[in-house]
């Protein structure tokens, strides 16, 4: 049954990833993308991590509505329907995506905390066990990326100024 | 009393009765469906009944008698406006995103059935009793924004686009408090179960302990529904009818299930939290209380949206980001000193 739901999901995903980078309208490569994120949070329901899943659904698909109001906003193309300048570059794009695949893949094989459990793992990975673990051991990374998220929201705020007082 | 408190859990153990193993594979299945089934219903029914007592109230507020010439007191007049929502032809236009415009009105009236799943209606009466209740719910919520751009996209029309825009805009903001108001609850009860949420109200709902937590939660609550006084998604006189300006026939009456839809899923989640859900007074079996408080609050939004005129969108951002979002976090930091003082009181 869990198998069975892995491949369809796992399959919806990877087929909405191809739609994003082929498709040739940069909304309908936006709107793929919440299929693709949907499926991935499926994946993380079977592997029970359920709050991870609810994160996913909520940060993702609310930050793709931004993206399409930005690529809506941002495409200077006269017809939307050609707007994804970028997938004429799939040779390169497909190079780098192999790279990045090539060195995760080789990260994770090396790393004897990423290998796949003898038995499923059922308990942990609750809401508390997160929290504690952040507020903990991984401190420093958490509040290191809180930082580099207010310093792009502050990157952001002055490059809308500039062009506000530009005109 | 207890029997009839119990009325609709010991219906769901009878219909498990019928099966050799009660806790088999077979048996869960029909009870999901049902359960899937009775959503449905309640969806459904809630937009029946919430269409015509809104324009009740309207025209309470507005001193006239509202609708009053079909069946008694005009009670029948939301099945004729439904039996001509549907014989109304469907039209997609020209020139729509095609797909896009045809699978956003489903989207949007998904979502309520799926949030309303987790809400316990009466003790042990929680279609899925899940662990992560309260998160799942603003999760599954989150992705209305999406189905809103959908429709104003899809519909290829200057209006529909931009009621799209402003719905990202303000829903996307007003999603922060609507969180935040809600973490110094589960602060207090530690939990994200809403079961457990309303169990631990037995003594005091936490409207008593948390009031500026709920005036928060109502006010985002009525802002992520897009009604008025924060109407600008569809604002008339602005944008038309902003994302559903293309949308006829069933399409459009899908959006419009899904409001009412949504409306119940946010009072409901407000009467579990703040309200106490299914807990009161003997006198009343559990599941009567709780769609009494969901009834109070609904009342409440529709009152407020007859009252209030238009909120201006500078005023609305104004609202969230420098108002609400301040007030929010204080709520959670008066939690958190609240919880530490209690802890060094009560020796814990």
């Amino acid at each position: 049954m869990g198998t069975v739901v892995f491949f369809i999901f796992a399959i919806m995903a990877i087929a909405a990833a191809w739609g994003v980078v082929t498709s040739k309208n940069i909304v309908h490569s936006a709107l793929y993308l919440v299929l693709c994120f949907s499926g991935v949070a499926v994946l993380y329901v079977l592997m029970n991590a359920d709050f991870l899943a609810a994160v996913q659904l909520l940060i993702y698909t609310g930050a793709v509505a931004i993206m399409i109001v930005f690529a809506v906003m941002l495409t200077l193309r006269g017809d939307i329907s050609v707007s994804n300048t970028e997938n004429r570059h799939w040779g390169w794009g497909a190079l780098v995506a192999a790279l990045v695949f090539i060195i995760m893949a080789l990260v994770i094989l090396a790393n004897p905390d990423w290998r796949i459990l003898a038995t499923p793992w059922t308990s942990g990975g609750s809401a508390e066990d997160l929290s504690l673990l952040l507020l903990t051991r991984f401190m420093i990374p958490f509040e290191a990326a809180a930082v580099l998220l207010t310093v792009a929201l502050v990157g952001a705020v002055v490059l809308a100024k500039g062009v506000k007082e530009s005109k | 009393m207890d029997a009839l408190n119990n009325v609709f859990v010991n219906i769901a153990y009878a219909i498990r009765g019928l099966f050799a193993d009660p806790q088999s594979v077979w048996a869960n299945l029909v009870m999901s469906v049902i359960n899937f089934i009775i959503v449905v219903v309640i969806v459904v029914l809630a937009a029946l009944i919430l269409i015509l007592l809104e324009r009740k109230v309207a025209g309470w507020t507005s001193q006239r008698p509202g609708p009053n010439r079909l069946g008694p007191r005009g009670w029948f007049q939301t099945i004729a406006d439904a039996l001509k929502l549907m014989g109304k032809e469907d039209i997609t236009p020209a020139g729509a995103d095609k797909f896009i415009f045809k699978v956003a009105p489903m989207i949007i009236f998904s979502l309520p059935m799926m949030t309303l799943a987790v809400i316990p209606y009466g003790s042990g009466m929680a279609p899925i009793d899940l662990d992560l209740g309260i998160f799942y719910f603003l999760a599954i919520s989150a992705i209305s924004t999406v189905a809103f751009v959908m429709a104003g996209w899809g519909s290829n029309n200057k209006y529909s686009l931009l009621g799209g825009m402003r719905a990202v805009a303000q829903m996307i903001s007003y999603e922060i408090p609507l969180l935040f108001s809600l973490l110094g609850v589960v602060m207090i009860t530690q939990s994200f179960n809403l079961g457990v949420i309303v169990q631990d109200q037995k003594n005091i709902p936490f409207i008593l302990i948390q009031p500026l937590a709920f005036v928060i939660y109502i006010i985002a609550g009525m802002a992520e529904l897009n009604r008025a006084p924060f109407d600008l998604v569809e604002a008339d006189q602005e944008v038309v009818a902003g994302p559903f300006t293309e949308y006829s026939g069933l399409r459009w009456g899908l959006f419009f299930l899904g409001e009412y839809g949504n409306m119940t899923a946010v009072s409901a989640l407000a009467a579990t939290v703040f309200l106490g859900g299914w807990q009161g007074p003997g006198f009343f079996p559990g599941w009567v209380w709780f769609w009494m408080k969901v009834g109070v609050i609904i009342f409440f939004i529709m009152w407020a949206r007859w009252t209030f005129p238009r909120i201006r969108i500078d005023h609305l951002m104004h609202l969230a980001w420098k108002v609400l979002l301040p007030l929010s976090i204080l709520n959670i930091f008066l939690t958190g000193l609240g919880i530490y003082i209690y802890r060094l009181v009560m020796g814990g």
